[in-house]
């Protein structure tokens, strides 16, 4: 293997890491841009979503099953959320919603505990895409192709969603100015409780999607909240397509400084969120003036 | 000194009280009533199910220790306590079960970083800790006291063991995978010190960070170097995440893959297919009944108290560890550190897996170190997962040395 | 009624309360290790309070909020704790050493911050705190990495000819509550000072401050400096609490159990953070011994406070007084 194969085999791996990264990222920039909530609970969401998938491909052996299954469940889930928990604390400033959404990821995880055990649950790869495949600089994981791919669909498909639909027109618009949004007769309230429960779906989404490759636990989200933390913020808070680049590029700085410099890989990546800041206080696409 | 003395001390803040009993603790530690063994582990978080084998094992030992009479009639009881596998919590539950609850003895822990911070509330206070987690720290001579014990094996001789198991079998040029820590380090110095005389090269040691949830990006690299044998200096979680991903890699084809601990509970946790062929170290394996007595006496008594279960590795430790400080006790007939402590030190014995006994110098239990190999056929039950490939007898020169750890003899 | 509700009882009470709220806090804290089932938990309550007062005086009364707060805890344990294990220096000279890296590190942090704000500026402190995080954890020759540092063992305290026995819980407390004490008594002069009057006016609206003159960037640096000493004196009386410095204090989940107290106590209240700290602390210490879930447990409350009572506990506490 040439250093040169080596250096483009760790950038693809950086590729499959990040999409998962951005898959979180635009779930939690999605819900912070509109509804100005830091979601603490995105990280239960995502475990969640990957204990409920592992559960439906054990009891159906479709895969593509609980994608779905997966992906309505915690759509449900978030709306729940957001209409029971979030709703009353709109207004009262974003500490709040942040305050609750840190209690309530104790809540999920503590109740998955109570239902699953706390050992977690055992989660193979799909039969068709096991093992690893020659892609030229070297072998790669099948399954680790086909999260790229799923990424994209799932990132293509959302951007349609918000660029062409009518909701996606009155989300952007509501992003931008709720009040406006207001007076235009539409029910704000609606918009926000839709996109909740699309951000909650997309991080459910990802934990289904990543379950193959990890283990699944009570405990898996936490890590991933601060790793999806970094990538929003360097992307850009409420940002879509600053989500999506910052996580590929989080997962390709931490690739690639996992090669050269492996005990710095976990540091890289607050390193480049604080070298980001410093520079640029917004985020690389994000607005300014959010949040002050 | 009575109970209102101390009453009245604690009021007027009497340093002049304090002074005359500079070690309160041990003069209020009660010589009668029942013995109290303080027991904290990590029952929530990610080593729940191992603490879980902990209590059961340390419970199963106590039964018998009242079953049998107790002390003169002294019963014993277990305070079971969550660190929550953080050493703050651990050292505040520790202070705890020393200050408030009277805790005669301490045992327990599963992390480096946990034990240490426990042995050292412990050891200020004169009070006897037994260690079942992993540690070469804990037996260096800065960390060490008279009243340290360390029931658990070292890296040393686990790694130790493996190591000379897999390098004439396997092969000489080896990569490591190690979580940045004192446990994956102290592995790695284990396998490395024991590969010398084998004259092994080390191609690589790539440190990841503890907990990581993604070794992908650790992979490639290792994989460029076609290595021999690739270690997982890793545990629990990790351990599992990183042997599946890198099986994903096709990592497996030419490579051998090696953990200084291979757990029952990991493996259970992990699948027959992730853990295929992979070889490891163990304190203790049940099928260790096939040939050693004490192994299936242990196994028979455990089984009947929870339902069929067999015993972990963790279950093990608890269950020993517990026996011998009560074993000491009885032989002491008291209660009191010093006096326990010695006769841990004179204490031989076999409640588990053959015969061990605790070094003069520093306290480790020098103990025979299984190396097993796990399986995915000819399972007889769900909990026949690996096959014992070699026993290492018990053997001080396989540890270091006590002049190497600091001590004096 | 009658034109004169001050002189209800309750008014009375809330009013002298928060006339003399260091006399008021320190009294609550002399009678709270008879209260709380052990004497490490109070111990425990005292840190983190004092821990949770350092970051309200920039969160609460200054309005920035920080996620890496636990970087001047952290340091203030290893500042103290490394100079009396590697260097042997006396337990009442390596207290300033805490406060003073703490503050050093604070200075410097505080400098790259100061710049940001809001969601970013805790997003900033948290990539900073991370930083100082990982340079102590691989620093393991003086630190011992993540087996964290042990020896920080204080037996008796000789004070002139009069000894203490350190290790007797009670009189550790004591000792600890001198220095906190000290600490309540110097936040509460520098709140009532005109500087204090700055912080507020910065919190309330940057722009108006700037235009009446303040240098805006000096004071947040200045109360950015002066709460991370604070936090740094609680991690040096953590190290000697505890006789360990484990490296968890530095972790991000550190700075976010701060946030966490000084929301549940109530922020910008004097008192609320030491509620807070009280409160969260007492209350996982006692779920913990009762159920494997404590977690459900603290994370109910979290939900009904944040629903039911917005304004913290000590807060809710204040606002029912002073309406009766």
């Amino acid at each position: 293997m040439t250093d040169l194969n080596l250096l483009l085999l760790q950038t693809v791996t950086g590729i499959a890491l990040g999409s998962v990264y951005a898959l979180l990222a635009i779930g939690l920039s999605l819900i912070f841009g509109m509804l100005t909530v830091v979601n603490f609970a995105h990280g239960a969401y995502f475990m969640v979503g990957a204990y409920i998938g592992v559960y439906v491909l054990s009891a159906t052996g479709s895969f593509f099953a609980s994608l779905l299954a997966v992906f309505f469940s915690t759509g449900l889930f978030g709306l729940l959320t957001e209409r029971v928990l979030v709703r009353p604390l709109y207004g009262r400033g974003p500490d709040y919603p942040l305050l609750l959404t840190f209690g309530l990821s104790y809540v999920i995880i503590d109740v998955i505990r109570i239902i699953f055990g706390v050992e977690g649950l055992q989660s193979s790869t799909p039969a068709a895409l096991q093992g690893s495949v020659n892609i030229g600089i070297g072998y790669f994981p099948i399954y680790r192709l086909f999260l790229i791919a799923a990424a994209a669909v799932i990132i293509t498909a959302l951007w349609l969603f918000i660029e062409k639909s009518r909701y996606g027109l009155i989300i952007r618009a509501g992003a931008r100015d709720p009040e406006i949004v207001r007076i235009l007769g539409i029910d704000v309230a609606k918009v926000w409780l839709l996109v909740f429960g699309l951000g909650t779906a997309i991080a459910g989404l990802s934990g289904v999607l990543a379950a193959p490759i990890r283990t699944v636990t009570p405990e898996m989200g936490i890590p991933v909240l601060v790793e999806s933390f970094v990538v929003t913020v360097v992307g850009g808070m409420g940002s879509i397509g600053g989500a999506v680049i910052a996580g590929l590029l989080v997962g390709v700085v931490y690739s690639l400084t996992a090669l050269y410099a492996p005990a710095l890989a976990e540091l890289s990546i607050f390193a480049l969120m604080a070298l980001v800041l410093v520079v640029r206080p917004q985020g690389l696409f994000g607005r300014e003036g959010l949040m002050e | 000194m009575s109970e209102t003395n101390i009453r009245r001390r604690k009021l007027l803040l009497s340093a002049a009280a304090a002074a005359t009993t500079p070690f309160w603790i041990n003069s209020v530690r009660a010589q009668e009533g029942p013995i109290r063994i303080g027991y904290p582990v990590p029952l929530t978080g990610p080593y729940a199910a191992e603490a879980k084998d902990q209590v059961q094992g340390a419970e199963l030992a106590i039964m018998e220790f009242n079953e049998s009479g107790g002390l003169n009639g002294r019963k014993c009881e277990l305070l079971v306590r969550d660190t929550k596998l953080s050493p703050g919590e651990a050292a505040t539950r520790t202070l705890e079960l020393i200050e408030k609850d009277k805790a005669n003895f301490i045992v327990g822990s599963l992390s480096s970083s946990v034990q240490l911070a426990v042995n050292n509330v412990a050891k200020e206070r004169r009070i006897i800790y037994s260690s079942i987690s992993q540690s070469d720290t804990i037996n260096e001579v800065k960390d060490w006291s008279p009243y340290t014990f360390h029931e658990a094996m070292n890296p040393t001789m686990t790694a130790g063991a493996v190591g000379r198991y897999v390098f004439p079998k396997y092969g000489k040029r080896i990569a490591f995978l190690t979580a940045d820590y004192a446990y994956g380090h102290e592995m790695v110095k284990g396998f490395q010190r024991a590969g010398k005389p084998f004259g092994v090269e080390t191609l690589i040691d790539i440190r990841h960070p503890i907990g990581a949830s993604d070794y992908s990006t650790f992979l490639p690299r290792i994989m460029s170097l076609k290595p021999d044998i690739l270690f997982f200096c890793n545990f629990g979680r990790d351990l599992i995440s990183s042997i599946k991903q890198a099986g994903d890699f096709g990592l497996k084809n030419n490579t051998r893959f090696v953990t200084p601990q291979l757990t029952l509970t990991a493996r259970l946790a992990g699948g027959s297919d992730v853990f295929d062929g992979v070889i490891g170290g163990a304190t203790y394996y049940w099928r260790l009944e096939d040939t050693v007595p004490s192994a299936k006496a242990f196994n028979d008594k455990y089984r009947k108290a929870y339902a069929g279960a067999v015993p972990s590795d963790f279950s093990a430790l608890g269950y020993s560890s517990v026996r011998a400080i009560l074993t000491a006790a009885r032989n002491a007939g008291s209660t009191d550190s010093d006096k326990v402590s010695t006769a841990l030190r004179q204490l031989k014995y076999d409640f588990t897996k053959g015969p061990e006994y605790y070094r003069n110098c520093d306290h480790q239990a020098v103990q025979s170190v299984l190396v097993i190999e796990s399986k995915s056929k000819n399972m007889k039950d769900k909990n026949d997962v690996f096959d014992i490939v070699a026993i290492e007898k018990p053997d001080e020169s396989h540890l270091r040395s006590c002049q190497e750890l600091g001590h004096k003899a | 009624m009658e034109g004169a509700p001050s002189r209800t009882p309750y008014r009375l009470i809330a009013t002298q309360v928060s006339r003399h709220r260091v006399a008021a806090v320190i009294a609550f804290l002399v009678v709270l290790p008879w209260l709380t089932p052990s004497h490490a938990l109070a111990a425990n309550i005292l840190i983190f309070g004092l821990y949770a007062v350092g970051f309200n005086l920039l969160f609460g009364y200054t309005g920035l909020l920080s996620f890496g707060h636990a970087a001047f805890l952290g340091s203030g344990s290893y500042a103290t704790g490394v100079v009396m294990v590697h260097y042997g220096w006396p337990w009442w000279l390596a207290i300033p050493a805490g406060i003073t890296l703490a503050a050093l590190i604070g200075l410097c942090m505080g400098y790259l911050v100061i710049r940001s704000r809001g969601i970013y500026f805790a997003m900033v402190t948290l990539a900073l705190g991370q930083c100082v995080y990982f340079a102590f954890y691989k620093a393991e020759a003086i630190t011992g990495g993540e087996n964290g540092l042990r020896g920080v063992n204080v037996e008796t305290i000789d004070l002139l000819g009069w000894k203490l026995d350190f290790q007797d819980p009670i009189t550790k407390y004591f000792v600890m509550l001198v220095f906190v004490a000290a600490a309540l008594w110097f936040v509460s002069r520098l709140l009532a000072s005109p500087f204090g009057a700055v912080l507020e006016s910065v919190r309330e609206n940057e722009k108006r401050a700037a235009a009446c003159g303040y240098d805006v960037a000096r004071t947040k640096l200045l109360a950015f400096v002066i709460s991370a000493a604070i936090c740094g004196l609680a991690g040096a009386l953590r190290a000697l609490h505890l006789s360990i410095v484990p490296i968890d204090s530095l972790h991000y989940l550190t700075s976010g159990q701060v946030v966490m107290m000084s929301l549940l106590g109530g922020m910008g209240t004097f008192f609320g953070p030491f509620v807070g700290a009280a409160t969260i602390l007492w209350v996982e210490d006692v779920a913990t011994i009762l159920t494997k879930s404590w977690q459900l447990v603290v994370g109910v409350i979290f939900i009904i406070f944040v629903l039911f009572f917005p304004r913290g506990i000590w807060g809710s506490f204040l606002h029912w007084l002073g309406r009766r």
